[in-house]
């Protein structure tokens, strides 16, 4: 029944999860020497599948053939063994060691470290894929595109034959992950495997010599490249036609309401974050702030919402400080949703109320009025659609999707002049990515000033009127959104002037 | 004046021996991410154990043997707690330390009094714990398994998707730290005092965990620091005629509250295990 | 959801009360049962023993009545502690708190020209201040350095536990008395009364109930208490939110230092009647009032019923002492063990067992 050359195949494989089939009945082959693309939503089963395929968890249901011979893959180790290597999301390395140590821990070991014979196979394996880095270099002081280089070079290490990329290009700007293609190529020719998995169309368009889909954990179809457009793609994705253009009504800039001059700010660890940002958001526009991770977005992030206090230079308001105790209201939506946004173990109905419990109608005096609450959070709970409806639910239970709505709910209560979303629609599948990118430009409409900071670039170019990057803490380009060219925007967060 | 420099250089290398001991162990376990605080309830047990069969044996070095033994195992049932149950690390070692503490008061009883016929030279236990302490720097910065020991502790994640058992390792750490507390212990009752007495560990094993810390987790920082706590308790002693008794035995728990403070003015980071005092669970994110 | 034998076991993201309740019997049946073990290596028999225990403490009105006497310290601090620990201050310092605490109030009673009726009130006052003060500088540095406060109060018990005995010892020293030294006798008006035929000062024991009742209300149903109970969930969405985690962090620390500070009080003033050797004050109050906090899971009010079993856990160690010779370190066992227990069956508490016996395979 499988394929004899097929160097993996997967036969029937399903993964259940409380509450969830996350891969159903799953059925696919990938051959060496072919760079086959998975694609899905965010929920399709990619990532499941994934760590099926790392020995992370056993399937539930199915089999996996390896080179024809079925195989039971019990752990990271066995997967390596057998030759597939993975380059995971978020990169798997010990940030405070250097890339020496973090490779020298795959590897067969010895007593000593570091053995003789690794740094020379090490030189030889980067400088015959075009790599260059300092293996005594610690990690963390690496930017993601050599982080994932690293790994990459680690999976070779191991010997692997089959190479599995996550989402290789979430924290690659356009030109790293042109590089990245490269890479990949040769790979090929060198007659490697890659499974490449991605949400993105226009990626997987250009690398992939098949592509299957994913939808909901089943396969949905698998394609050769020839065959594939984005729109036969993204409706094998998504089920239905999905419609590429985003018809946004135009923006009417009022004043502005956020103002950054000349700001300078140190980030935790007290290195530099932020060297001199000019910037300002007025009402009724949105402003999307693009950059790669680690530009100091998160630090002005900080900054705007008053968690952060520069070193330098003046933040404004409506004309005031953002940590000033008689600030206007300033919505956040975080980054990490369960971890800065939401108390998991408070029900929704008291993480509705964290920014007005001590004034009307939720606190009479010292004392918590509990009705009032609770009515609130059912209105609430009713407008944006939230599930489960019961007031009393703990957070912690809810969905990605249904987490986020909490979270706008209570932001946006109170119509506040600014909102600074960030990735919000990280995690979520299109229904609620739909919802929210709504929201937001409803509120901008209706005059509110919107800071979104967020790495995907097609969500910027969607949502947003005017378009800046930020690169190494400062501002380096500013274009209106009909002006934004990927290429530019592209080369502006490398920190390449243009 | 030179002797009296000498004086205190060697008392402070005996007193500053059990806190090195105890200090070593606590370093490899939270090297390895895990965080002891069992480490006097383990000292004390060790303490009674190598009093117990010296004493009854005759043969001190048995005892010295019973000490490790004891020590680590007390310290399986931590580890079992904080790894595989994924425990609160901090209450879970609490929890060993008011244990060994009682245990050790109880079982102890019949042992009071009477010092040891015969007994183990102090210098003995220095030269080893000197030794040691330059044995595990070597081990954790020059071999493959001390790479692994701290790799464990900063990203366990990656550490098992290499196909290594992170829980086997922690597992191993956190018991080499039990058997070294069992042989602090066996330091003050078999060649400090030498005899039994419940309250013998009198918070040593508190001041082994601060020392892991001021020595920001490195071997042969943890000598200096042991160095520094064993003079300050001498100078304690001969100020006796100046200051009060008991002021002076405050002084230790003091001197640890200023150093952890001290500790943390010092540096942005702490150079703590990224991991440390995180239970790992394959699959979950931190 | 993996299957372990002819069972089902899924993880749940909620805790339902039956099953806390079920593990936290489980956990402390455990800890009794491996205590029997224990005593077996001391050559006592784990049956005589639990059977003493069980008739001198449940059974008998003056053993109980023991259990009760200590079980108020180890509420006022449990009470505390619970605060503490929803705000995420890891208090292990209740036990040097509570000896400030005892020495503010025999300073006050000793030396203080106050009016006989206002003499108690002042030395509850006193006590309440000193803990907090005691608790306040962990929390600084905690809040301030980030230093460790597990550590921090840690040490602050020795030293609490050196201040006492340089008093009696020294300034304070009363008469001495076959080589242990005390102060001397408080003053009438400063001492509690007693429950007759008890050693059980009621006012401290009302005072107690009281501010369990007041903990439980500030946390649940005050503008003060929904910041700690959301702090101590996630101090970082707590942070995001700009709530101010610095003073949540402060006034339970304070709290929990203030209320183990009047656990002392009424030990001094109801129990002693003099400010004793630390030892004597208390044998380890502080340390198991951690117990009774995490046993109350949060609650105030739970702490009620565990600072009562806690309580005569300690009574029964008296037992022991008298009927069975064994040293009163065995208190020290039993808390070893039951935290010990407590805290590895914590996990349990998300998952779901299901008895479901495998199928056939078709």
């Amino acid at each position: 029944m499988t394929e004899p050359d097929a160097l993996l195949a997967l036969q029937n494989v399903t993964k259940r999860f409380p509450g969830v089939v996350a891969v159903d009945g799953v059925s696919l082959e990938v051959y060496s020497g072919e760079v086959h693309a998975l694609l899905g939503e965010n929920g399709a089963g990619k990532t499941t599948l994934v760590s099926l395929l790392y020995g992370l968890y056993p399937p539930d249901e199915g089999e996996i053939f390896w080179r024809g011979r079925s195989v039971r893959i019990r752990s990271p180790q066995e997967a390596i063994r057998l030759g597939i290597g993975l380059v995971p999301q978020h990169p798997l390395l010990v940030r405070a060691h250097t890339v020496l140590e973090n490779l020298a821990l795959g590897m067969p070991r010895g007593f000593l470290f570091p053995t003789r014979g690794l740094e020379a196979r090490i030189a030889e394996l980067t400088r015959h894929y075009g790599f260059r880095f300092n293996p005594h270099a610690p990690v963390w002081q690496l930017s993601e595109g050599e982080k994932q280089r690293v790994e990459i070079v680690r999976a070779l290490l191991q010997g692997a034959k089959l190479l599995v990329l996550d989402e290789p290009t979430s924290v690659l700007t356009p030109q790293e992950a042109r590089e990245l293609f490269k890479v990949i190529r040769r790979m090929r020719a060198e007659g490697e495997a890659v499974i490449f998995i991605s949400h993105k169309l226009d990626e997987v368009l250009e690398v992939a010599d098949r592509i299957s889909v994913l939808r909901k954990g089943r396969r949905v179809g698998t394609i050769t490249r020839e065959e594939a457009d984005k729109a036969k793609l993204a409706r094998m994705m998504v089920g239905r036609q999905v419609s590429f253009e985003r018809r946004k009504p135009p923006a009417r800039p009022g004043d502005a309401v956020l103002e950054l001059a000349d700001v300078h700010a140190a980030s935790d660890r007290g290195l530099p974050a932020l060297r001199g940002v000019n910037l300002r958001v007025r009402a009724g526009e949105i402003l999307g702030l693009a950059g790669m991770a680690g530009s100091g977005q998160r630090e002005l992030v900080e900054v705007v919402t008053g968690l952060r206090r520069p070193e330098r230079g003046k933040v404004r308001v409506l004309g005031r400080a953002p940590w000033s105790r008689r600030r206007g209201r300033i919505a956040h939506i975080p980054e990490d949703r369960r971890r800065q946004g939401v108390a998991g173990g408070l029900d929704l109905a008291e993480n509705l109320i964290l920014h007005d419990y001590v004034r009307a109608p939720f606190a009479r005096g010292p004392l918590i009025d509990r009705r009032a609450v609770y009515a609130f959070a059912r209105e609430q709970i009713e407008h944006y659609r939230i599930d489960p409806p019961d007031p009393r639910t703990p957070a912690r239970l809810l969905s990605g999707g249904n987490l986020q709505k909490l979270i706008l709910a209570r932001e946006l209560h109170g119509d506040p002049p600014l909102i600074v979303a960030v990735h919000p629609t990280y995690g979520l599948d299109v229904g609620a990515t739909e919802q929210v990118h709504e929201l937001l430009i409803e509120r901008s409409r209706t005059g509110a000033a919107v800071l979104l900071v967020s790495e995907d670039l097609d969500e910027v170019l969607a949502l947003a009127d005017r378009v800046a990057v930020i690169q190494g803490g400062r501002i380096v380009g500013e274009v209106p959104a009909e002006a934004a060219d990927r290429e530019r925007i592209g080369l502006w967060m490398a920190g390449v002037e243009a | 004046m030179e002797d009296w420099i000498w004086t205190t250089l060697v008392r402070a290398l005996a007193f500053g021996t059990p806190i090195l001991l105890a200090g070593l162990g606590e370093i490899y376990a939270e090297r390895s991410g895990v965080v002891n605080l069992g480490v006097e309830g383990m000292m004390a047990v060790g303490a009674l154990a190598a009093f117990a069969v010296a004493q009854s044996s005759g043969h001190p070095y048995l005892g010295l043997a019973a000490a490790a033994a004891v020590g680590a195992l007390i310290a399986l049932p931590f580890a079992f707690a904080a790894i595989t149950l994924r425990a609160n690390q901090y209450v879970a070692g609490l929890a060993l330390t008011m244990l060994g503490l009682g245990l050790s008061g109880l079982l102890g009883k019949p042992y009071e009094g009477a010092p040891l016929a015969h007994p183990l030279p102090e210098a003995g236990f220095v030269v080893a714990a000197l030794a040691l302490a330059a044995g595990l720097w070597f081990f954790l910065r020059h071999t493959f398994g001390g790479l692994i020991l701290r790799s464990a502790g900063e990203s366990p994640e990656t550490v098992d998707a290499m196909g290594i058992n992170v829980y086997a390792v922690r597992y191993g750490a956190v018991v080499f730290g039990g058997a070294m507390a069992g042989l602090a212990g066996a330091f003050l009752s078999l060649a400090y005092r030498p005899s039994w007495a419940d309250g013998i560990t009198s918070g040593l094993g508190w001041i082994a965990v601060a020392l892991a810390i001021f020595a920001a987790w490195h071997p042969l920082k943890a000598v200096g620091a042991a160095l520094l706590f064993g003079a300050l308790y001498h100078l304690s002693y001969r100020l006796q005629a100046v200051v009060s008794p008991e002021f002076l035995k405050a002084m230790p728990y003091l001197f640890v509250v200023v150093i952890l403070s001290l500790s943390a003015l010092r540096r942005g980071p702490s150079g703590a295990p990224e991991a440390l005092g995180i239970p790992y669970v394959r699959g979950e994110r931190r | 959801m993996r299957r372990i034998g002819p069972f089902l076991v899924e993880k749940d993201l909620v805790a339902p009360p039956g099953r806390v309740l079920a593990v936290s019997t489980a956990a402390l049946l455990l800890a009794f049962l491996v205590a029997g073990l224990v005593f077996w290596a001391y050559g006592v028999s784990p049956w005589a023993a639990y059977r003493t225990i069980f008739v001198e403490t449940l059974l008998s009105p003056s053993g109980f009545a023991e259990g009760v006497r200590r079980a108020i310290p180890l509420l006022l601090a449990g009470v505390g502690l619970v605060l503490a620990f929803r705000g995420q201050f890891w208090n292990i310092g209740a036990e040097g708190q509570l000896l400030l605490g005892a020495v503010a109030a025999a300073g006050v009673a000793l030396f203080a020209p106050l009016p006989g009726p206002l003499k108690l009130p002042a030395m509850f006052l006193a006590g309440f201040v000193a803990g907090g003060l005691w608790a306040a500088v962990p929390a600084l540095l905690k809040l301030r350095l980030g230093v460790n406060d597990v550590l921090t109060t840690l040490m602050l018990n020795y030293v609490a536990v050196y201040l006492v005995e340089w008093l009696i010892h020294g300034p304070w020293r009363g008469r001495t008395a076959f080589g242990f030294a005390y102060t001397d006798r408080f003053p009438d008006t400063a001492m509690l009364p007693l429950l007759p035929g008890t050693y059980v000062h009621w006012p401290t024991l009302l005072l107690a109930l009281g501010l369990a009742w007041l903990a439980w209300f500030v946390l649940a149903r005050t503008v003060w208490g929904y910041p700690v109970r959301v702090t101590g969930d996630n101090p970082e969405a707590a942070r995001y939110a700009r709530m101010p985690v610095f003073w949540v962090v402060f006034g339970v620390a304070l709290a929990s230092g203030g209320l183990a500070g009047l656990a002392g009080v009424g030990e001094v003033a109801g129990v002693h009647g003099r400010l004793l050797g630390a030892y004597q004050i208390s044998l380890g109050y502080g340390y198991t009032a951690i117990i009774v906090a995490w046993l109350a899971r949060g609650n105030p009010l739970g702490a009620v019923l565990t600072a009562l079993f806690m309580g005569l856990v300690f009574a029964s160690g008296d037992v022991m002492k008298i009927a069975l010779q064994m040293p009163f370190r065995v208190t020290d066992v039993f808390n070893g063990l039951i935290l010990f227990f407590l805290i590895s069956t914590e996990r349990l508490l998300y998952y779901r067992v299901r008895w479901a016996p495998a199928l056939k395979e078709r």
